[in-house]
């Protein structure tokens, strides 16, 4: 465990995150996992990031040793696509049982390399550690050392049990794991000047192709995506591109920045979803790969293309414009987030809402987005009324948000598209932006609303109107008694990540005189975790005069 | 809405249609102890007797008069006496129902008159009801010989009533369209009951072709309505009618017994299944029982859950009018487009339909239109152009002889409706196309410069 320890240590050091960078030193040895609130925990885990980031590599086995609970509840459970193979889709683990436990697992997991080599021949087999093997002992390094020695395969180790940290941690890990392993180990059978790298795209619903085919037209070789629609010989192969660019998560960025420390491969954070987006993409690539000694022509190419490509999305998406005016879109995402994409909804006519912004001038673009980094988080434990109120609240006729989100408003009745990685629709490039943009509209009019808002016959009031009743009832008591309007406003939970409530921040505030949110965060720790909720904080900063016990504001506020 | 057109083609090529004298039969087979005859030549019979075996996958009772070509020339009274003194002799059956066929409506042959001279012959033969309907092959389909043979049963075989007799406050009844399958009777019938009202249903293929096993032996129909039933139908304080097919029967009930009816042109989707489960409410003034207000929430969720699969999916349908009416217009309600609709009779609701042209005509027809479609929805002759279209194909209506349990496929009620959904939903998602490195490939007219250029790197 110590080299995992040191690893995950490494990882948390990664200088290339910015987020990281803006941390103080005892902040940054504390690492970027936010300790999950025990009871209130939803998120995945290091094996299942691990699992995520890695299991696009299409012709590998992965080999998950664990209980069954690991793999068993969780294979087949992504909609990453393949050009080829499809053996990543074939479930292999351990089983570990209880002798298992008792004796330990190597020897088991020693055999079901040999199986699956003998059976499938796969060019690599990839073994996931999990958290029953990692904590009897099992030493999982050397047993895929012994196996690949005996086997004539690389049998590559990763090393990123389940209860190490989250999802995103382990996204980190696994890109050690193919850093230490597999990157470099093999040589491409031809370079040229336009190979590049794509890190941290996974693939899903087929989304690479919508972009390939801009890349193949400027004659741009995609060596390795790392790792959607990969294969394990482009990974091994991968050191030998001219340029990279890291899509926007920052899920793999030690795998960006630690390709370009050792083999000299610069990199640029970029995405693909909107057409500005990926207009900008696609220059910053050819200009990477000019400066890496591309011909400059290139440039002339890359821009003819983009105008080309630009034209032809928005004459796309013009004849949606007349039935999407006005409709109002609630996006609620941790994932599809670009800015461009909203440019590109707006440019259909669609109007972006968060729960109090009219209209989204670029400030209220930065509270939407203060918002939606909350709302990310919150959205999942929301009730149907709470959601309902939302939305009703934010008067939108539709939400965009993630997959998990998707019954809590369909109960409310509500149309919504899901735009996170379970979604089915690919939304990449200029392509993709149109599509979204259809499959808006096709919700959006789609009379099923109609039918099933109404309420049945026999009842005398709909489940709308009763949350009508029951919303405008809180609202009367809370009007009435300040005291519970003051304690209700208190127990708002502003920080997800550290369980901070709005009192403890307010009380912070009061007692030590803090005025910035860096104090607060300080004092209380709200905002050191994800800090999507630091703009939350500002606000309580800057509107001290409406909630400080006895201001003349007060009781006004408490009201509304 | 829809433009309702005539296929211009001399030639049908792969009928939609079938006859109306089958339809008439199969309206007969609703009925307990019958037998249907054919008046016209052996063919017409055996044709129609082999399409309702491969459909139901059951012994079906259908007789003929055996017209020869000389007794054609002359005229049938013989062959129809003689008909109805043999199944008499037989099969012994309360009741037979006689429909007419292309060649007997040819010649002109006045049945009518026919049975009048029979009755007169033969006294012994009073207590065995005759029904005769007109129902020529060559005008026409399906559905309009049902209807009017249905009509006919009710001018003929229910006992008139003065408007203010006493009414039996449970009984209910039904008159469902040619559509309607077995399964669907059971549903609606559950549904009726549930309020604690009786259905007496007419015709009642619920009893006769739901594909059971009988405890005997019987050479006429088995199950079905009783004549005692359908004489006594004026006593029940109402009539519902499915299908805008059975208006002429319920008016003619309503004409002959006061009893008022309400019609449903369909029983597929959430709206209309309120308004039903409302006026079973209402004719019952029971509370709708629980089982059927979670079937209502079960409906509510599959359409939720199955209007991402639907939204904007373009839709071919081959059906009859009724039927076409009943998928059209849930189709539309789920978020797909009827994208082509082809028809085989005339009808008031075609016009309404939700659609740009709703053709009277033929599989070739449709399968034409059908190009571009994400689902191709007709009975079974539809297979060869699903195929050749290369498109999901849903099996509906009659015949349908390359699937097991016809009878039993039940599209009403918000149960019906509910698993209709859940069925077609799954055939949209097996048929999902899955992306590969072409699906976004740009137009070929731009150029491709830079591919050449890396090729000849």
């Amino acid at each position: 465990m110590s080299s995992l320890s040191s690893k995950i240590q490494d990882v948390f050091n990664e200088p290339g995150c910015g987020k990281n960078q803006g941390k103080s030193e005892k902040e940054r040895k504390k690492g970027c996992t936010k300790q999950l609130q025990p009871g209130g925990a939803a998120g995945g885990c290091a094996f299942d990031g691990a699992k995520i980031a890695l299991q696009p590599i299409t012709d590998v086995a992965h080999l998950v040793h664990g209980p069954i609970a690991c793999e068993g509840n969780s294979w087949d459970n992504r909609g990453s696509k393949s050009s080829g193979s499809n053996l990543w889709r074939t479930g292999f683990t351990t089983d570990i049982n209880e002798t298992d436990v008792v004796f330990g697992g190597e020897k088991r997991l020693y055999k079901s390399v040999k199986e699956i080599i003998e059976k499938y021949d796969p060019p690599a087999v990839f073994v996931y550690q999990t958290c029953v093997p990692a904590m009897i002992g099992d030493d999982i390094d050397a047993v895929c050392k012994a196996a690949s020695k005996k086997f004539g395969k690389p049998v590559i180790p990763v090393n990123s049990p389940g209860f190490v940290g989250p999802k995103n941690l382990g996204n980190k890990l696994a890109g050690e794991a193919i850093l230490d392993h597999v990157i470099g180990t093999e040589e491409p059978e031809y370079t040229t000047p336009y190979d590049i790298n794509i890190i941290g795209e996974y693939n899903l619903s087929g989304e690479l192709w919508q972009v390939k085919p801009l890349l193949d037209e400027l004659g741009i070789r995609i060596l390795c995506c790392i790792s959607g629609d990969a294969k394990y010989h482009d990974v091994a192969c991968s050191h030998r591109a001219k340029a990279a660019m890291m899509v926007c998560s920052k899920s793999m960025i030690n795998i960006a920045r630690k390709m370009e420390e050792r083999y000299g491969i610069p990199f640029f954070e970029g995405s693909f979803y909107g057409i500005e987006d990926t207009s900008d993409a696609l220059r910053e690539i050819s200009q990477l790969l000019i400066e890496r000694g591309a011909p400059a022509e290139l440039m002339e190419r890359t821009e003819a293309l983009i105008a080309r490509e630009e034209a032809r999305a928005w004459a796309g998406i013009e004849p949606y414009k007349q039935r999407l005016a006005g409709k109002k879109v609630l996006l609620i995402t941790g994932g599809v987030k670009s800015w461009s994409v909203v440019a590109a909804l707006q440019e259909a006519g669609l109007e972006l809402v968060g729960t109090s912004v009219k209209k989204s001038t670029k400030e209220d673009k930065e509270r939407i987005k203060e918002l939606m980094g909350e709302d990310a988080h919150m959205i999942d434990d929301m009730s149907p009324r709470e959601m309902y109120k939302m939305l009703k609240e934010a008067k939108a006729d539709i939400m965009l948000s993630g997959g998990r989100s998707q019954f809590v408003a369909l109960k409310a009745k509500m149309p919504w598209l899901d735009i996170n990685q379970e979604r089915h629709h690919a939304y990449m490039g200029y392509v993709g932006m149109v599509e979204l943009v259809k499959e808006i509209d096709k919700a959006l009019s789609n009379p099923v609303w109609e039918q099933v808002r109404k309420r049945a016959p026999w009842e005398e009031t709909t489940w709308e109107e009763r949350a009508d009743a029951a919303i405008a009832a809180e609202a009367a008591a809370l009007a009435a008694d300040p005291e519970l309007a003051r304690a209700q406003r208190r127990s708002a939970r502003i920080c997800k990540c550290k369980a901070v409530d709005r009192g403890t921040i307010e009380d912070a505030i009061l007692e030590h005189g803090l005025d910035s949110v860096e104090a607060v965060t300080e004092r209380t720790h709200a905002g050191s975790g994800c800090t999507g909720c630091t703009g939350t904080i500002a606000g309580i900063l800057d509107s001290i005069e409406d909630w400080r016990p006895g201001s003349i504001n007060e009781p006004a506020k408490q009201a509304a | 809405m829809a433009k309702v057109t005539h296929s211009q083609k001399s030639c049908t090529v792969n009928p939609l249609k079938m006859s109306q004298p089958i339809g008439s039969a199969l309206a007969f087979m609703g009925l307990k102890n019958c037998m249907p005859l054919f008046h016209g030549s052996q063919g017409c019979t055996s044709f129609g007797l082999v399409l309702f075996v491969r459909h139901f996958k059951e012994a079906i009772p259908l007789q003929t008069t055996a017209m020869s070509e000389v007794a054609t020339v002359l005229g049938g009274l013989e062959n129809v006496e003689q008909a109805i003194i043999t199944i008499a002799n037989r099969q012994k059956p309360a009741i037979i129902g006689i429909s007419s066929t292309g060649v007997t409506e040819t010649k002109g042959d006045d049945v009518d008159g026919y049975l009048k001279l029979i009755r007169e012959k033969h006294p012994e033969l009073d207590h065995i009801k005759l029904v005769y309907v007109s129902t020529p092959d060559f005008k026409d389909a399906f559905q309009d010989g049902w209807a009017k043979t249905v009509t006919r049963m009710v001018e003929q075989l229910v006992e008139p009533v003065p408007a203010d007799a006493a009414r039996d406050p449970a009984k209910v009844n039904l008159l469902p369209g040619a559509h309607v399958t077995p399964g669907d009777l059971d549903e609606l019938r559950d549904l009726i009951e549930a309020f604690g009202l009786e259905p007496v249903i007419l015709p009642d293929l619920s009893g006769s072709l739901d594909g059971h096993v009988p405890d005997d032996f019987t050479p006429t129909t088995i199950g079905g309505i009783s004549l005692e039933e359908i004489a006594g139908m004026g006593h029940s304080r109402h009539t519902i009618a499915v299908g805008e097919q059975m208006r002429p029967a319920a008016e003619a009930m309503e004409k002959k017994t006061g009893v008022p009816y309400t019609l449903f042109d369909r029983l597929t989707g959430l709206e209309a299944n309120d308004e039903f489960i409302t006026l079973l409410a209402g004719l019952s003034g029971r509370p709708v029982p629980n089982k059927i207000k979670r079937q209502r929430s079960q409906l509510v969720d599959a359409m939720l859950d199955g209007h991402f699969h639907f939204g904007g999916k373009r839709i071919a349908i081959g059906a009859e009018p009724d039927l076409l009416w009943t998928l059209s217009g849930w189709f539309r309600e789920m978020g797909a487009e009827v994208a082509a609709a082809v028809t085989t009779t005339q009808s008031p609701l075609l016009e309404r339909i939700a659609t740009d042209e709703v053709l009277l005509g033929d599989l070739e027809d449709l399968e034409k239109r059908a190009a571009g479609c994400d689902l191709l929805v007709t009975h079974s002759h539809g297979r060869q152009a699903a195929e050749r279209l290369a498109i999901p194909f849903y099996r509906i209506g009659i015949p349908m002889f390359d699937r097991l349990g016809a009878a039993h496929q039940t599209i009403v009620g918000y149960r019906g409706t509910r698993d209709l959904i859940f069925e077609i939903g799954n055939m949209f998602i097996a048929s999902g196309h899955e992306p590969t490195p072409e699906t976004w490939s740009l137009p070929e007219e731009t150029g491709h410069v830079g591919e050449k250029a890396l090729a000849a790197h």
